[in-house]
């Protein structure tokens, strides 16, 4: 297929190419509120236990890498920014830019999944996973016996639950740049048409918002003094 | 009514992204120092202000409709009525202290 | 006054091309990016299930003919009633008038040629029928027992059931519901035709804003729930087992968030759609238009603001319990709102008796009684009383099946002749109507009763004294069901043999009525230009059509 579509392409329902814009960035906007409401639930309960199991949290808050997490929400910024710098790069119609910056973006969020992944190996060596391997040792065992071995538990399920659904979103993301560059390596792209580029994007921000909270809230309870 | 995006400078992008930073390694190090209760409001306080920045000036909120900004806010206001009621109830279950439990031994006071 | 309105069927055939005929063939129907065909795929779909709960419904009625149960084993009732309710909430009430008739009617009520993201409609109904299946694999495959409630730890820890794909199967069929309101919203927004300002739009796709707006605020939190619950009995770990110091309530507030929006996702489709049929066959412009469509938004956001109602006898604390109960109150007054103005609507009204007229007066009534019944329950000292017994379940069904269902089939018989191009047999509809009314009411009512009395929900036997009123309900249950099997029957039949019915049997107003019965695939030859206020019934009485 040597040359793609050029300018636009509007769907039959649409009367042109704006109203087409319009309804897919709300579109994307109104499910970016449908992922709110369901990552909340999820943070409500965790809110539910952290307040009442505080140092049980705090423990396990410390067990945690706070470095690695550091270093992860970097690499997370990172790829918004050049997932930013891609949607400009289709806005300017600059091609090779466009397909580079989301290849940047998918290497950032793969350094991301690695870094992750190295913490959840990191954890099954320590022997905090709930229920398939809960039985910490050593040192530990002595930072978190003090707030409680089941409301430990409880903390590490969230810590699974809440960065594992996050690492999952962050695979579909992955999935969809992969998607948008073999698109925008074809030229489908251009300054009127870019949508797609843009609403990645703003799934791929989101996912990133999501991050931004959760450091805090996992890594960073009662502080490191 | 199209709303195109105008196109933000590259330099725009580049300061916020670099404030982000900066914002990473400030939260990161606020935890090492001892503030009691308000290393949690301080962390909380910079990540909002990282989200802030992101959706403004990453997501195009600067420059978007006002329906789509109250879509954002109609979904946070709704998340804050989940989060606000549940704590509710949580936060006042034991302003009335939890009834004795039965013995078997106590007299029966009611018919 | 007129009893019946005339129609005079059009002696030619249906248009020539539309939406049905316009190609054949499996693949034409099973990858259609035509909302009108995705309307029919999900009442194929809904029908199945609604007989498939019926079904359950038959046997609990038949099982409580007895006092110490005439059919089944207590534990075979668990799974009879927790089925009943996930098929027919989840399968059927959700979906039905939203995904058939909203899917139909909102792009021609916009003047649209299709919803905003025709392929997302498409992957909804995929989603439903994949979710369906995981569903119907734990029906069919020993049920479950939890009660459609699912609560914690029963549910978690200690079911012996197939809680998993049950759970699992809901979940998936969430994210039919979410598309679906996604697309709404999106098309209401964007996409309405030249001259169609929000306040020249029929109420029904009001109602069906309001609904997608539960939609999409509401359902992800079951979505999340459902998920928690998944991996605390895959894994054996959970955050809502006491043993680790979880906390059940916490699965009840999260449950009831999404769950108590849901019963109004079930009840403001249909309302819409009374508020389409009270005008067309009183010939009347609706009462209080702002007051009905802003009504429906704030039943919207109160319906998030009452979930505790459900816990009052729980362990919740009983001050959240107060604010939760006055909030209940509150969220009456919008439905009451609706109720005065269609009733102003019909005084002086030039009424007739048409099929959908009498499923619209039957959901006016049945609805105000659910309704009023609610308030008993909104009430935390009678509702000490009264929960847990039969008193709920009459009053969740005179909403859900008196209003909700009548409301349904009061749209169905409304649009089938735009639907299929043909009329249905008004003697047997009229006749179906009375039946399922009689039958209904009969079914019902004795369950107030009981419940006042004491007896129980979810049990399979119960105390002998209260055999009579539950033989009375199980009869009712009989000829009810007698009563849904009609309108199946006669809108098959129909489909071949019904008169032809031209753009506009009803002489209604609105702009599906301004194209051909069938519709084209496109909707309308040309984009239409909106001019007319919306129920201009006086103008077309005056002779102005």
């Amino acid at each position: 297929m040597s040359e793609a579509h050029r300018g636009q392409v509007v769907a039959h329902q649409f009367e042109d190419g704006g109203q087409q814009h319009d309804a897919d960035t709300l579109g994307i906007w109104v499910f970016l509120g449908t992922e709110i409401m369901f990552f909340g639930g999820l943070f409500t309960a965790y809110a539910v236990y952290r307040s009442l199991y505080y140092p049980a949290f705090a423990a396990g808050s410390r067990v945690l890498d706070i470095k690695l997490g550091a270093i992860n929400t970097a690499v997370l910024l990172s790829s918004s920014f050049t997932m930013a710098l891609s949607v400009r790069a289709a806005q300017t119609a600059k091609r090779t830019a466009l397909a580079g910056l989301l290849i940047a973006t998918m290497v950032l969020g793969a350094a991301f999944l690695g870094i992750k992944g190295f913490e959840y190996y990191q954890k099954f060596v320590e022997h905090v996973v709930p229920s398939l391997d809960f039985a910490p040792q050593g040192e530990v065992l002595a930072r978190l016996a003090p707030g409680g071995l089941g409301h430990a538990q409880l903390y590490f399920c969230f810590y699974f639950f809440m960065t594992g659904l996050h690492a999952l979103h962050m695979i579909v993301g992955m999935g969809l740049l992969f998607v948008l560059m073999l698109r925008a390596r074809r030229g489908e792209f251009s300054a009127e048409y870019y949508a797609p580029v843009e609403v990645t994007g703003l799934y791929w921000h989101f996912v990133d918002i999501i991050w931004i909270f959760l450091f805090p809230l996992l890594y960073l309870i009662g502080g490191r003094y | 009514m199209t709303t195109r995006q105008p196109i933000v400078p590259f330099r725009t992008y580049l300061l916020v992204f670099l404030a982000l930073l900066a914002l990473v390694l400030l939260t990161t190090g606020a935890a090492f120092v001892d503030l009691g209760r308000m290393n949690t409001v301080v962390a909380l306080g910079i990540a909002l202000v990282k989200m802030v920045l992101v959706m403004f000036f990453f997501m195009h909120l600067a420059h978007s409709t006002n329906l789509v900004r109250l879509s954002v806010v109609a979904a946070f206001f709704w998340f804050a009525l989940l989060i606000t009621f549940v704590f509710a109830d949580y936060g006042s279950r034991h302003w009335i202290p939890d009834p004795a439990p039965w013995s078997s031994s106590a007299p029966a006071t009611h018919p | 006054m007129s009893v019946v309105t005339t129609i005079v069927p059009e002696p030619h055939a249906p248009p020539a091309k539309n939406y049905l005929n316009v190609s054949y063939g499996w693949r034409s129907w099973l990858f259609t990016k035509d909302h009108k065909r995705i309307a029919l795929l999900y009442l194929v779909s809904i029908t199945f299930f609604f007989f498939v709960g019926g079904f359950f419904a038959v046997l609990m009625r038949i099982h409580l003919i007895d006092p110490q149960g005439a059919l089944v084993e207590p534990e075979t009732y668990n799974k009879l009633f927790t089925m009943h309710g996930i098929i027919m909430i989840f399968f059927f009430l959700i979906p039905s008038i939203p995904s058939v008739l909203g899917n139909f009617l909102v792009p021609m009520m916009i003047g649209a040629r299709d919803l905003a993201f025709p392929r997302l409609n498409l992957l909804s109904w995929y989603i439903y029928i994949i979710g369906g299946t995981f569903t119907m694999y734990s029906v069919i495959h020993g049920g479950v027992d939890t009660g459609w409630t699912f609560y914690t730890p029963y549910s978690s820890t200690y079911a012996n059931s197939q809680v998993v794909p049950a759970a699992l199967g809901i979940f998936i069929t969430g994210f039919s519901s979410i598309l679906t309101g996604l697309n709404f919203i999106v098309s209401i927004h964007k996409m309405r035709a030249p001259g169609m300002t929000w306040f020249r739009m029929p109420l029904f796709l009001w109602s069906m804003y309001a609904t997608s707006i539960i939609f999409i605020l509401g359902t992800p939190v079951l979505a999340i729930t459902l998920f928690l619950l998944f991996l605390e009995r895959v894994f054996g770990v959970g955050i809502f087992t006491p043993a680790l110091g979880g906390d059940p309530l916490l699965f009840q507030h999260l449950f009831w968030f999404y769950s108590h929006p849901a019963v109004y996702i079930m009840i403001l489709p249909a309302m819409g759609v009374i508020s389409e049929i009270i005008p067309c066959f009183a010939r009347k412009r609706i009462f209080g238009y702002e007051a009905i469509a802003f009504s429906s938004l704030g039943i919207a956001v109160l319906s998030f603001l009452v979930w505790g109602h459900h816990m009052f006898v729980t362990g919740q604390s009983i001050y959240t319990g107060l604010v939760f109960s006055a909030l209940s109150f509150l969220v009456a007054i919008p439905s009451a709102i609706k109720v005065f103005n269609w009733t102003a609507t019909l005084y002086k009204g030039s009424i007739s008796y048409d099929a959908p007229m009498l499923y619209a007066l039957g959901f006016i009534g049945l609805f105000t009684m659910g309704g009023l019944t609610g308030l008993f329950l909104a009430s935390l000292s009678t509702d000490v009383q009264l929960n847990g017994t039969y008193f709920i379940v009459a009053h969740f069904h005179y909403i859900m099946v008196g209003g909700a269902v009548m409301g349904y089939l009061g749209g169905m018989h409304y649009w089938w002749p735009k639907i299929s191009g043909r009329l249905y047999p008004e003697p047997w509809a009229r006749l179906a109507a009375a039946i399922i009314f009689f039958g209904f009411n009969l079914t019902f009512f004795p369950q107030f009763m009981l419940g006042y009395l004491g007896m129980p929900r979810r049990y399979a036997f119960y105390p002998a004294e209260f055999q009579f009123l539950n033989v009375m309900s199980s009869a009712g249950a009989s000829i009810l069901g007698v009563g849904y099997v009609i309108p199946l029957i006669y809108f098959a039949w129909s489909m071949r043999y019904g008169p032809v019915a031209g753009p506009n049997p009803w002489g209604a107003t609105g702009l599906e009525w301004r194209t051909t019965s069938p519709p084209p695939q496109e909707n309308f030859e040309e984009t239409p230009v909106v001019t007319d206020e919306p129920y201009d019934y006086a103008k077309q009485e005056a002779g102005v059509v």
